[in-house]
């Protein structure tokens, strides 16, 4: 077995433990750093395929800014540990089994296509990295407007969170 | 020996792991060491003096005394995310300094560059994302220990490092401009000149913004980050008992001591490479006779310690100090060897820097006193962020002005 696989096969189960601890959990902190572990899994992901500067923003972005952001807030309410509901009988029935059937669709497809190939083949592996200054020619050359679109859409999003959070006078 | 050259890069990652990890941890211990001496001698005492000559043996007997006292762990914390949060901040803090190269990376071994553990290309982004997470190990800390002065710390914590670090961030973007690569090495090589002047932080000239208000942002915020005094408001002893280290002891306790000394190396090591010119020496290539500095200081030293044995020292003292004469006077006979001189050239000069900027951290906490913690949210927003952003503005405009002109 080659270090790749060795490392793919170790995160990927992180990642899939992560996910179902994050749900599992009762404490919130503990929801908190099971997703922080399924981030930090991917963009060892990320890495493997080829792609260290989408890693670097990964754990910059989501695991250094968004979830700090979470744990303070959980952090600052202090609630106490989650109360269960029972399963609702439809999610059991019916949830499940297509959520399921989802998973095996999206494999079989992924088996096929010519996107699961280039992954199974590791673009990583083929020297293929794409450096920064490609990334940033292609995101500021020919996806210029929806970058820039994105970026107004996060404005507006900023300026959101201020009108509900000020308080009324 | 068929496996070592069969793996040249996982065996001489390993080798080289073990001893960057060998000497963080020594230079951890003696930086507390020359905190103390150097706070002492400025406050008019002697600091520590009677365990080993001029207290050098002070690390080890603290280090001993952590190892042996009582390991309590409050029975109402989260036990999990209690043990956790030690390791998660002092192995962040040790995983970011294997980023850093000290020294150029033509020295090399079975092809190797020695002086750095991972060469990555875009080294400043994996360190700004490794250093961003740095922050649970605080915060985790103070939530899971469950007492009220903990949670308070733990909270101050986050929210000043989220909030520094924007300016943190924003105030080395201007840097990388000028030097178009995230990578370190290339970084320091657009800092080659004939002399210091062509430093970041002083270089003028066309296309260049010289990064002084960059500097002293870079410097404000990341003393900001590594909750050191003026700023260190999540373990202000008057108001908090200890902040989110108050419920740990033992060796837990000593964990957090080192991952915020490994912080501060590490945020001087980046000053230095983005500032400062990283190993380049200060002087032109053409001085030859700077490749005798490194063992000419060792050699001052060990006379001054010899001196200091005969007059001073009594005792055991003076047996402990004789050692350390000899130490001194070997290295530098060592160091005048031309062959290792010219490879510890650059290694020389990137301690040096890092020793001026440890040694200014340390000046700080014996003069400032603590900020209000609305003077730090208003400092850090209101001040620091505008003037880093600033910065930023100029640096680009001053990059794109000759080709702005030339297209009219």
């Amino acid at each position: 077995m080659s270090i790749p696989l060795i490392l793919f096969i170790v995160c990927a189960l992180l990642a899939i433990g992560g996910a179902v601890a994050l749900i599992l959990a009762r404490e919130p902190i503990h929801s908190a750093l099971a997703l922080i572990l399924v981030m930090m899994s991917l963009a060892v992901l990320y890495l493997l395929l080829g792609s260290p500067f989408i890693a670097a923003v990964q754990i910059l972005v989501y695991a250094g800014a968004i979830m700090v952001l979470f744990v303070f807030v959980i952090m600052l309410l202090n609630e106490g540990v989650e109360e269960r509901t029972n399963f609702s009988r439809l999610a059991k029935y019916v949830g499940l089994p297509l959520g399921f059937f989802l998973l095996l669709e999206f494999g079989h497809w992924l088996a096929h296509s010519p996107a699961g190939a280039v992954i199974a083949n590791g673009a990583g592996a083929s020297g293929q990295a794409a450096d920064t200054a490609k990334l940033s020619e292609q995101l500021f050359r020919q996806y210029l407007f929806p970058f820039e679109a994105t970026s107004i859409l996060i404005l507006i999003a900023i300026l959101g969170a201020l009108v509900l959070a000020r308080k009324e006078e | 020996m068929g496996f070592i050259t069969q793996h040249p890069v996982l065996v001489v990652s390993l080798v080289k792991i073990a001893v960057l990890l060998f000497i963080v941890m020594t230079a951890l211990a003696y930086l507390t060491w020359l905190e103390r001496k150097v706070i002492a001698h400025i406050q008019s005492r002697w600091g520590p003096y009677y365990v080993g000559a001029h207290g050098l043996l002070q690390p080890l007997a603290d280090g001993l005394k952590f190892m042996f006292k009582e390991d309590v762990t409050p029975p109402v914390s989260d036990r999990l995310v209690y043990t956790l949060a030690p390791f998660l901040a002092l192995a962040l803090s040790l995983t970011a300094i294997a980023l850093i190269p000290f020294g150029p990376p033509s020295v090399q071994l079975l092809g190797q560059p020695v002086f750095v553990v991972s060469n990555v290309d875009i080294g400043l982004l994996f360190l700004f994302s490794i250093t961003s997470i740095g922050v649970y190990g605080v915060a985790l800390a103070g939530w899971s220990s469950n007492s009220k002065y903990s949670l308070m710390g733990g909270l101050r914590s986050s929210a000043q490092m989220i909030s520094y670090e924007v300016s943190l961030t924003i105030s080395v973007v201007g840097v990388l401009l000028l030097a178009g690569s995230l990578s370190f090495n290339e970084i320091i090589e657009g800092q080659r000149g004939s002399f210091f002047l062509h430093w970041n932080i002083l270089h003028i000239g066309r296309g260049f913004f010289p990064q002084i208000i960059g500097f002293l942002c870079y410097l404000t915020a990341a003393i900001a980050e590594t909750n050191r005094i003026p700023f260190d408001l999540p373990e202000a002893e008057t108001e908090l008992v200890a902040g989110f280290h108050t419920e740990y002891s033992s060796f837990k306790f000593a964990m957090f001591f080192m991952a915020e000394y490994a912080n501060m190396i590490t945020v001087s090591c980046l000053a230095t490479i983005l500032f400062l010119g990283g190993w380049l020496s200060p002087f032109p290539d053409s001085w030859t006779w700077q490749l005798w500095l490194p063992g000419a200081g060792l050699i001052l030293l060990g006379i001054y310690c010899a001196y200091d044995t005969v007059k001073t020292m009594r005792g055991i003292a003076q047996l402990q100090f004789a050692v350390v004469t000899l130490l001194a006077l070997g290295g530098g006979a060592l160091c005048l060897l031309p062959p290792v001189a010219g490879i510890i050239q650059g290694v020389f000069w990137f301690t040096a820097k890092i020793l001026a900027i440890l040694f200014f951290y340390i000046w700080m906490r014996a003069t400032l006193p603590r900020f209000r913690y609305d003077q730090l949210m208003s400092f850090g927003w209101k001040l620091l962020l505008p003037v880093s952003l600033a910065n930023l503005v100029l640096t680009a405009l001053v990059i794109v002005w000759p080709m702005l002109v030339r297209h009219g």
